[in-house]
């Protein structure tokens, strides 16, 4: 354990002495977050709607009024039809659509309930999620004042869809996507860097003559980015947390056991590079072009894996990402618990077991 | 000389596939010796150098190496010596000192000892007030002798050298052998290779290897005398032709 704590201590001052090092383990996530975070998450000003009052009463022109002040919203068109809605927003500058069902404002008074409907388009799901969701508290905080004025329970139902889009994949997904991307990227990269550049500089060799085992070299050259990426995990939710009002609904604890799971995959990946690339220079350029491209495209962070082609559908079933995506969503997004996890969490185990397997086959043969 | 035998290798035989990389080795080496170990790039030097150090087991044959049986207690064996390569000597990125504690970290040195022997390792190169200098910043003689001192950090019974001065001046290379004779005197036992015949007249014997078998060994005048050859070097292109 002794020897194993001084190969660690002089790993972690590798890292701490680089300065590139550093910079891509901690600089390149938060930069990286934000970038993509900001670029998904645009924020909205004067965004077009058109508005179809069935009704045409006081409370719709007050809540009409009230989207229109709020600054997010601008009128430009008043439809007289449903049938024209579809045609409204083919000509491409609408994003919105706010229907009132017919009396509405008589439904809302006396029946304290009336029915309002939202149709954004949703070819750019982000836009659409927020405009609705400003929408939908404009509205809400409008009946809200009217229950206060009036004495009794108004309800006014909001009915939000999504044209073209409508279960908004991809939206929220963007954030467990980059943590899915930063994590695989750098566990990955650092770890095969880190063990190749021992290879390449000959110090592997003086470690293998020592009483090292090669068990605990490994363990050495990846104890510090277990670590260092579990920091970075923590950075990039508080960032989704606090920047991006991402919810976490699940348990906290079991998202970062999950994290910490797939750290280890990465890295256990790490390893299988690094027992393949002869030098850096190749395990950089299998980490990013094996690793970062599939984790993009393939892992459906940014395009819907439904929509992809049923080849490429199945190649996304061997990306690890895609099954650390989809558990994070669940218990970030929808909340539910380890019942509903454990077999993505299987399928990770199942990775990090295969890479192992290949690496201390591979690492054998190359020490014979 | 002590006849102690610290190393002693019989019937020694690898092969990869079809190749015999080493054929029937045969010797003994002894404590507080210099041990030169010779031969042309591909004859099967380092193969030998890696089975003697627990790297990689033989096809057949006996190694003992320190008392141990290489074949079974390989990790035994690797905390009682010392290795150095050519290629690779300290981490750039660390210093002097703390490439010496990694050291001793990894072969079990416990702190007060470490503090001790370290001391006594600079104050030998005269390097005590340098102990917080980046190896990046040392010239490669300079490396290459920290690099040995560094070797010994745990006190091994043997210190397995591969071409420790191949690039460095011939002034350095001269302090070098004196630090190696300065720690067989002391009881270590020194096995190195060395492309330079020059520094085979340094050892106490030498072994010249061919093609995978030891066609020579002996001590430096004997073997000149009994191949009636001038110098290490006539001795050596005659035994490779």
């Amino acid at each position: 354990m002794k020897r194993l704590k001084a190969f660690i201590k002089k790993e972690f001052m590798h890292i701490f002495r680089d300065s590139r090092t550093m910079l891509i383990l901690f600089a390149m996530p938060i930069a990286q977050i934000l970038i993509f975070g900001y670029v998904v998450v645009s924020d909205i000003n004067d965004a077009k709607i058109g508005i179809l009052d069935k009704s045409k009463d006081v409370v719709t022109r007050e809540i009409i009024y009230k989207l229109v002040a709020s600054g997010y919203f601008q009128i430009s068109d008043y439809l007289i039809h449903e049938n024209d809605i579809q045609a409204l927003f083919r000509r491409g500058d609408i994003s919105m659509v706010v229907v009132f069902e017919s009396g509405f404002g008589t439904s809302f008074n006396k029946e304290g309930e009336a029915n309002v409907q939202l149709i954004a388009d949703a070819s750019d799901a982000n836009t659409a999620r927020l405009l609705c969701n400003y929408a939908e508290g404009i509205i809400y905080q409008y009946s809200l004042e009217q229950n206060k004025l009036m004495g009794y329970a108004n309800h006014l139902n909001t009915e939000v869809r999504m044209f073209y889009n409508e279960e908004l994949e991809g939206v929220y997904m963007s954030i467990p996507g980059i943590m899915a991307m930063i994590l695989i990227l750098i566990s990955a990269m650092m770890t095969s860097i880190s063990i190749t550049r021992e290879k390449e500089f000959g110090s592997m060799e003086v470690l293998l003559l020592s009483p090292l085992r090669p068990m605990q070299i490994i363990v050495g050259k990846v104890v510090p980015y277990v670590v260092l990426s579990f920091v970075n995990t923590i950075t990039i939710l508080l960032i989704s947390v606090f920047v991006f009002k991402v919810p976490i609904q699940g348990s906290v604890l079991l998202l970062l056991f999950v994290s910490l799971l797939y750290i280890i995959l990465s890295l256990s990946l790490g390893i299988f590079i690094s027992t393949i690339a002869k030098n850096q220079m190749v395990a950089m350029f299998i980490s990013l072009f094996a690793l970062m491209l599939p984790t993009i495209l393939l892992s459906g962070f940014i395009f819907p894996i439904e929509n992809m082609p049923f080849l490429l559908q199945a190649l996304s079933l061997i990306m690890p990402p895609r099954w650390f995506v989809i558990i994070v969503k669940k218990i970030m997004l929808q909340g539910v618990g380890l019942m509903y996890v454990w077999k993505e969490m299987l399928i990770l185990i199942g990775f990090i077991v295969l890479f192992l397997v290949l690496s201390v086959k591979k690492f054998k043969v190359r020490l014979l | 000389m002590n006849e102690e035998v610290v190393i002693k290798v019989s019937h020694l035989y690898k092969k990869f596939g079809h190749f015999t990389a080493n054929d029937d080795l045969n010797f003994e080496v002894f404590k507080g010796e210099i041990f030169g170990f010779l031969g042309a790039n591909g004859a099967g030097k380092t193969t030998a150098m890696r089975i003697l150090c627990g790297l990689s087991t033989p096809t057949s044959g006996e190694v003992n190496v320190a008392g141990l049986d290489v074949g079974t207690c390989a990790d035994a064996v690797k905390a009682k010596i010392g290795y150095m390569s050519q290629k690779f000597s300290l981490y750039e990125d660390l210093t002097i000192w703390e490439n010496m504690r990694l050291y001793a970290g990894i072969y079990g040195v416990n702190k007060n000892e470490f503090r001790m022997r370290g001391e006594e390792l600079l104050r030998e190169l005269n390097m005590c007030d340098e102990r917080n200098r980046l190896i990046s910043t040392l010239s490669l003689g300079w490396k290459q002798k920290l690099a040995f001192m560094v070797a010994m950090i745990h006190k091994p019974q043997i210190v397995f050298l591969d071409e420790p001065t191949s690039g460095v001046d011939p002034i350095t290379r001269r302090q070098f052998w004196e630090l190696i004779y300065e720690a067989a005197a002391n009881g270590v036992t020194i096995f190195v290779t060395t492309h330079y015949m020059d520094e085979a007249e340094y050892c106490d014997r030498v072994s010249i290897m061919v093609d995978g078998r030891i066609e020579a060994l002996d001590t430096p005048s004997q073997l000149k005398i009994d191949h009636n050859v001038s110098s290490m070097n006539d001795l050596f292109l005659k035994l490779i032709r």
